[in-house]
């Protein structure tokens, strides 16, 4: 679908909650209420002309250092691709500092499980009603969110002890019907 | 009537299990479980991988993963460093097939910046592309097959990849960190007998996939130990936002290469390999059968490789010829500007994707204008396929898992970042 039809189908069926849209080199990102996201991303997935059935990755972003930023201080980015269409998508979604919570997509993509893992270790996005919102890239006892333009890059920190997992497992266990 | 309970090994009555209620099929107790922590530092985790597993005899009832072992923050480096002191890091992505992230990474800044390169260096990424293709697959293929107990295959995968080694290393001078392409092009040309020692070298690799092919593709060891073995369905796999031969293994036939073809893929000649089950036989022969393509597409690149020059002569990016620097004032500002104060994209955000030898390779940039990059986030395509393992291996045993592992190809320096 072409990109200027998909921003007007989703405005159609989303018109409170798509807030904008901006050209990024060729691909039209669409900016979206960040508490309407997974609302959107159901018709992203769903919706037969769109049929969006891959979330290729997930972006987050301080623009704290931003030269003349005016916006929220953080942004996620959504791509998503869809394997039977071939058209791809960019949804992008801005998160106030002092509250930097996000409805996840678990239920709607697998890899959503991760790639909000890596959005909140890194950058400490939260994302709410996400079922294992634990640290991915860095240690367990890590303090801080790497990524954010506070975080001086020559910090150095203290990890000891390993993690035993043992509370992913009991999940794990119990999804498997083991008591 | 006696039967064998598989839990135990042991004969028992069915009257007698019934009545005491210990029906292991329905009995599921936590307490009956063995756990098993499978890595991080062990030989067949190809790197630092942990998964803890909890056993219920020989099989695996649930499992879940770790990461990050090999993290060491290569977007935060990328946002001290400047466009062009990025190029090394990405060797250190997929060190298996370092050219594909070299690539990977100046395409993206390069549709920022809206610089063409030339043909010829067009021509030579793909080469060296492919090359890296076939050698990240003879690796995977050779180092899944020694965790499955096949270890001659290993020495045939890695004598022919020692040779494309030999050939990279004249190219770039460097064997596994090659940094060889520059944003606009390529560092340097390639050497006079290039194009014969690729022909010979292609000779030496079909020649060690047919060697494997004889020994493992009939192999009744071979194949009861992958076919249906951890299995994984189109939907899962497109779910967890798999790419690559993985995804293909599926038979999704998915490849950007095809999709969305970038330096003229669309003019060559090759064939989308596609499994049917999504095991790991099928992930193991995807490669092997893409490395004959790969092989197809590198004899037509050189027949078509054209003469011209590999690096661009745009002044926003390339160095002046020595003697310009020396010679004249114009070509020492320009000499000056670029080492000084970099290449600076306009303010912008770009995401751009190559087809890598293990999928999707995307990069994310955010530039603000200055030298540094704002921000790059790398999409590296296992960390998708290993965040699909744990429910992998549920079901299997503890060798299955291994083999499994391998045919996913997990490169820690890539997954970790």
């Amino acid at each position: 679908m072409e990109k200027e039809k998909l921003f007007e189908k989703l405005k159609e069926k989303h018109p409170q909650t798509i807030l904008g849209s901006a050209d990024r080199f060729g691909a039209l990102e669409i900016q979206v209420d960040r508490n309407a996201i997974a609302d959107v991303v159901r018709t992203l997935r769903d919706d037969a002309e769109l049929a969006f059935n891959v979330l290729v990755d997930l972006v987050s972003i301080d623009y704290s250092a931003y030269p003349g930023w005016t916006g929220e201080r953080f942004g996620l980015a959504y791509l998503f691709k869809s394997l039977t269409l071939g058209h791809r998508a960019q949804l992008k979604v801005a998160v106030p500092e002092g509250e930097p919570v996000v409805p996840t997509l678990s239920g709607l993509y697998a890899n959503s499980d991760w790639l909000e893992r890596e959005a909140y270790d890194q950058m400490g996005i939260r994302f709410t009603r996400h079922p294992n919102l634990k640290r991915i890239l860095n240690h367990h006892e890590f303090v801080g969110h790497p990524l954010r333009k506070d975080y001086p890059i020559t910090k150095r920190q203290w990890l000891s002890a390993n993690e035993s997992l043992m509370d992913e497992m009991e999940v794990r266990l119990k999804e498997k019907g083991y008591e | 009537m006696n039967t064998i309970d598989p839990k135990t090994l042991l004969p028992t009555t069915s009257a007698e299990s019934s009545a005491s209620g210990l029906d292991a099929a329905k009995h599921k107790d936590k307490k009956d479980l063995v756990f098993v922590n499978l890595g991080p530092s062990h030989p067949a985790t190809h790197g630092c991988l942990r998964a803890l597993c909890a056993l219920d005899g020989e099989t695996i009832v649930a499992a879940v993963t770790e990461m990050g072992y090999l993290h060491r923050g290569f977007e935060k480096d990328t946002e001290v460093h400047s466009f062009q002191q990025v190029i090394p890091y990405t060797d250190r992505l997929n060190y298996v097939s370092a050219i594909m992230n070299n690539v990977g990474y100046c395409k993206a800044v390069e549709k920022m910046l809206g610089i063409p390169i030339p043909d010829r260096a067009m021509v030579l990424r793909v080469i060296t592309c492919e090359l890296n293709r076939i050698i990240d697959h003879l690796v995977c293929a050779g180092a899944n097959l020694v965790d499955i107990g096949a270890l001659t295959n290993f020495w045939y995968a890695f004598n022919a990849r020692e040779k494309v080694y030999d050939i990279l290393e004249k190219l770039c001078g460097a064997r596994l960190t090659s940094s060889y392409t520059r944003i606009g092009g390529l560092s340097r040309d390639t050497y006079p007998a290039f194009a014969d020692e690729v022909k010979a070298v292609l000779k030496d690799i079909r020649k060690s996939v047919a060697e494997i092919n004889k020994l493992v593709s009939k192999n009744r060891i071979f194949v009861d130990r992958t076919q249906g073995v951890c299995v994984i369905s189109k939907e899962r796999a497109i779910s967890y936002g798999w790419t690559g031969p993985t995804l293909r293994a599926c038979g999704v036939e998915y490849d950007l290469r095809k999709a969305e073809p970038y330096y003229h893929y669309e003019d060559f000649k090759f064939e989308v390999p596609v499994g049917t089950k999504g095991d790991t036989y099928d992930r193991i022969f995807v490669r092997l059968y893409e490395i004959e393509e790969s092989a197809g597409i590198i004899e037509q690149a050189l027949r078509k490789l054209p003469k011209g020059p590999v690096m661009t002569d745009d002044k926003r990016v390339a160095l002046p010829p020595k003697q310009e620097t020396y010679g004249n004032i114009e070509g020492l500002m320009n000499h000056f500007k670029i080492i000084m104060h970099g290449i600076c994209p306009e303010p912008g955000e770009v995401y751009d994707s190559t087809e890598a030898a293990n999928g999707e390779l995307g990069f994310y940039i955010v530039a603000d204008g200055s030298k540094n990059p704002y921000r790059v986030k790398c999409r590296p395509p296992c960390f998708m396929n290993f965040a699909a393992f744990h429910e992998m291996i549920e079901g299997g045993m503890i060798a299955d898992a291994i083999a499994n592992l391998g045919s996913i190809n997990i490169i820690a320096g890539e997954l970790d970042r």
